[in-house]
């Protein structure tokens, strides 16, 4: 029982400084993340915008998961309309 | 006198503070509703609007605004007597810096979580948005000067800091990598983390590291000055949680650690006050007390910075409006109670009123370097350490903070040149921006005054710069109590109280660069001057505007 107690304090107390470690840069690793997301982005819609992707067999398949984030991201990379004909998300 | 009357009196008036003015001002001027939907939970993101925990906000907001400027400040205008500073520093926490911050809080979480930059521009107009753009930078490029030179001195007058001082690097590098990589539970890093950072101060303490007398041409402050604009940049550059947030967490630590070892030698070794009350025999070419003293203490007092703090993030994470009194005026009063430890440092650290006379021969002469030898022999008859051990520490302290503002404002400052190069249809890359920035500052620094003795010249600047952002906030936050017909006078006040003490100082400032000749900061001090007046205009347009009741808020950007 004490030590059960003794544990969930630690644990508190640990979990405590945690939040206090992370909380103050939760934006900056979100915008890395986003980031790396855009990259990741272009590389799977290489080829449509017209640049050789030597891996777009595999890619490909990523396009329909990714269209959702497409909108966002085209405006994000500072086009006001989407650059594929084929796509128009606005 | 004793130096306990001086502390106790001077905690149990924050204290009183706290329970009673910042409790008025809570239930009859912002009126806070415990049932009022903050914006932490409104937008809740995960990312920057989370509902956190009041007494872990207050840590936060406590340690991202109490730095080096707190101790700076308060240690140079001990020179018109601890009398002056003392009361200033108290009453400025108490009916200024409290309200201020506090205020900063509830306005932004009154209006969505929303930036003091962003109010401006929806309260005020869009005339001042950009006005507090250049008071940004203004104070940006300042505060990296001034640090530099801060830290500079420290590493030449306390040759025993530079161990633990560049040590502190890398144990931030390994305290990043565990908790990241290794997945290490916080609680042992942190233990690890401090007990390695006491162990470079103690290894520090007995291996001095002196730079050469001249290297290049320069002497070893210059040296210095340059080395820690190369850290920066390169820190700044760095992923945050590679470097800055180790670096922060710890020095978060370290402030609690060090203001308890403080306070705790103070009542133990119950030193005398030696320094006069009020100063009648102040060097020669120091400036009037008044209005020198209500710029040269600023952090500590009443600060704009914190403005920004308390509205850029710690607003997205208030669980409870409530919690705004305790992280507000909270986070204040730990302020107030750094400055009033810098002031027991200055004033009774020494043996004999001609010691500290010896120590304060000149305006700006005195400063962190006496926090350090005062804070040193306080250490000593508290705790019985070796001689200059605790001036080894205290350095390192003051150094810390100073560095990790350096990364952070160069990092912001890039962020500023980028945007604008952008307005002017340029795509300036991080390393071109950084060096511009590091550029800037290196102008400022060395061109200020030579060998790089400007950075503690234009430190009443940089109060004024901070002053009025802190106006900024005040207008802020009058209009919007003015415009729900509740009284403004305790932000209002204020307000008018520091922008007539800024202008004052300004004018002051002026006449005496003209003196010395010293164009750069003429020009600095004409530009701040110009926006001190703008400050004022805009703010008696917006309240008087505010009082017809003619003009909602405008809904900008």
């Amino acid at each position: 029982m004490g030590e059960d107690r003794r544990d969930s304090l630690f644990k508190q107390l640990s979990d405590g400084l945690r939040e206090y470690y992370v909380s103050p840069y939760r934006r900056s690793f979100a915008r890395l993340k986003r980031d790396e997301e855009d990259l990741f982005m272009l590389l799977v819609f290489a080829e449509t915008l017209g640049v050789p992707n030597p891996a777009s067999w595999y890619t490909m398949e990523l396009m329909p998961v990714l269209y959702e984030r497409f909108h966002d991201w085209h405006r994000r990379m500072g086009m006001e309309h989407s650059p594929l004909d084929h796509l128009r998300c606005c | 006198m004793s130096a306990i009357t001086l502390l106790l009196a001077g905690l149990g008036m924050i204290i009183a503070g706290y329970l009673f003015y910042s409790k008025f001002i809570a239930e009859r001027i912002y009126r806070l509703d415990p049932d009022f939907r903050t914006p932490a939970h409104e937008f809740r993101d995960g990312v920057d609007f989370v509902p956190t925990n009041k007494y872990i906000l207050w840590g936060h907001h406590f340690t991202s605004v109490a730095g080096a400027a707190p101790i700076v400040g308060p240690a140079i205008a001990v020179i018109w007597g601890w009398g002056p500073a003392f009361a200033w520093v108290i009453f400025g926490t108490i009916f200024f810096a409290g309200v201020h911050d506090f205020g900063a809080l509830w306005a932004s979480v009154r209006n969505k979580g929303k930036s003091i930059g962003t109010l401006t521009g929806n309260v005020i107009g869009a005339r001042a948005r950009n006005l507090f753009l250049v008071v940004i930078f203004l104070l940006l490029l300042m505060v990296n000067a001034a640090f530099a030179v801060v830290i500079a001195n420290l590493l030449v007058s306390t040759p025993t800091a530079v161990i633990p001082t560049w040590g502190a690097i890398l144990v931030a590098l390994v305290i990043g990598q565990m908790i990241y990589r290794y997945k290490m539970s916080l609680l042992w890093t942190s233990i690890i983390g401090v007990v390695a950072l006491y162990a470079l101060i103690f290894i520090g303490n007995s291996a001095p590291i002196v730079l050469p007398e001249t290297m290049f041409g320069l002497p070893p402050r210059s040296q210095w000055i340059l080395l820690l604009f190369i850290y920066a940049s390169i820190a700044s550059i760095l992923p945050v949680w590679v470097l800055l947030q180790p670096r922060d967490y710890i020095n978060g630590l370290q402030l609690f650690l060090g203001l308890g070892l403080l306070y705790v030698a103070v009542l133990i070794a119950a030193p005398d006050v030696v320094a006069p009350a009020f100063n009648d025999n102040v060097p020669a070419g120091t400036p009037s007390l008044i209005p020198l003293l209500f710029v040269t203490i600023a952090c500590g007092a009443i600060s704009g910075f914190h403005g920004l703090v308390a509205s850029g993030t710690t607003s997205k994470q208030l669980d409870k409006e409530t919690d705004a009194r305790i992280v507000g005026y909270g986070g204040a009063v730990g302020e107030g109670m750094l400055a009033l430890a810098a002031i027991l440092c200055t004033t009774a650290g020494f043996a004999t009123l001609v010691d500290w006379e010896t120590m304060y021969s000149r305006f700006g002469a005195g400063g962190v370097v006496a926090f350090v030898r005062g804070g040193d022999a306080i250490l000593m008859a508290g705790y019985g350490v070796p001689e200059q051990l605790g001036a080894t520490m205290l350095a390192t302290m003051a150094i810390l903070f100073a560095a990790t503002t350096m990364d952070t404002g160069l990092r912001l400052q890039r962020y500023v040149i980028q945007e604008a190069a952008e307005l002017g249809g340029f795509r300036v890359n991080v390393v071109v921006s950084t060096l511009v920035a590091v550029g800037c500052c290196l102008a400022l620094a060395f061109g200020a005054g030579a060998d790089g003795a400007g950075g503690m010249i234009i430190w009443p600047l940089f109060g004024t710069t901070n002053q009025l952002l802190a106006g900024l906030t005040l207008s802020i936050v009058s209009v919007m109590l003015i415009r729900q017909g509740r009284p403004a006078w305790f932000t209002a006040l204020p307000l008018a109280f520091l922008l007539t003490m800024s202008v004052y100082a300004l004018l002051v400032q002026l006449g005496q660069f003209y003196q010395q000749k010293n164009w750069l900061l003429l020009v600095m001090d004409i530009i701040i001057l110009i926006a001190a007046l703008w400050v004022a205009l805009e703010a008696a347009i917006a309240m008087s505007r505010g009082a017809k009741g003619k003009v909602p808020v405008q809904q900008r950007g």
